[in-house]
């Protein structure tokens, strides 16, 4: 029997674990993205798990539009990504101080 | 009892791979442990009867979304010992983070203060019904119209992920069929009238 708290604690662990993951990861732009990307994962699981309990459908309708918009989201960054090792033939972060005054 | 233990094996998977995101150094390992978090949700999602979203994280996620990742990262040669240096420097910020949001999220699941049974299982579905056609219904009439604004963004997306990485090269030597087009014979051939010379 799974219920709506066992689905809450696991969605809240892993939200912990990917906030984590960006203060760790804060040189490496890639990984930053990865754990935007598990952190609307574990947002759109709250969602599902609370449509589903509720017994209320528009849950997982928005959760297909956040896939829908976290997708965009992940091309876009990406795209800048490979314009910005383009230009500077590096990503990580402490080396993108050219706005610095 | 079997959905319970599958349920916790999954999770398990879940958070392994997620510590792996987040702590492994090569940047494909990392994307490689990504997309295993999503299959395991895939499946966390199907066993509480999520059918449509299982299947569209796949799709879309593992799909596209991790290829497009992983094929950034082969693309652009990341020194690793580069960005190894310097990681258990503010190690110690992030598990203080993790335990502080744990924490208060337990807090709040335990707290009993939501006004629903947070410990009763979900009311079983009919054999029949189907999931897929029940979001169907709910999208293409009552949000039919963020549905369709989902498609523009997407389309915005394409242009300007296109926009951004497509380059002109300098120096390339191609046909400009728009100049050639709209040559005129002026432009190109210049008719003098002079006299004739004389004959020495």
């Amino acid at each position: 029997m799974i219920t709506l708290q066992h689905m809450m604690v696991l969605s809240g662990l892993l939200f912990a674990l990917s906030v984590a993951g960006i203060f760790i990861n804060r040189k490496n732009v890639i990984l930053l993205l990865m754990c935007i990307e598990l952190l609307l994962l574990s947002a759109n699981f709250n969602f599902v798990a609370f449509s589903r309990f509720l017994g209320n459908l528009e849950g997982q309708v928005f959760v297909f539009f956040i896939l829908t918009v976290a997708a965009a989201e992940s091309a876009i960054g990406l795209a800048i990504l490979v314009v910005l090792f383009r230009e500077r033939r590096t990503i990580a972060v402490e080396d993108l101080n050219s706005l610095k005054g | 009892m079997l959905v319970q233990f599958l349920f916790y094996a999954f999770s398990a998977v879940l958070i392994a791979s997620a510590l792996g995101v987040i702590t492994l150094r090569n940047p494909v390992h990392s994307a490689l442990c990504l997309v295993v978090s999503f299959f395991t949700s895939a499946a966390l999602w199907l066993l509480i009867e999520a059918e449509f979203l299982a299947i569209v994280l796949v799709l879309v996620y593992v799909g596209a979304v991790m290829v497009l990742f992983l094929f950034v990262v082969m693309m652009l040669d990341i020194n690793v010992e580069e960005v190894r240096k310097g990681f258990t420097r503010h190690a110690w910020l992030g598990w203080l983070t993790v335990c502080a949001i744990v924490f208060e999220i337990m807090g709040v699941v335990f707290a009993r203060g939501l006004g629903i049974d947070a410990t009763q299982a979900a009311k079983p579905l009919p054999a029949d019904y189907s999931n897929t056609g029940a979001i169907g219904q709910v999208m293409y009439t009552q949000y039919v119209y963020p549905f369709e604004l989902a498609a523009v963004l997407l389309l915005v997306a394409i242009v300007a992920a296109i926009t951004l990485t497509m380059r002109k090269r300098k120096g390339l030597k191609v046909q400009d069929i728009g100049a050639q087009v709209a040559t005129r014979a002026e432009d190109r051939l210049r008719v003098l009238k002079m006299k004739a010379e004389d004959r020495k």
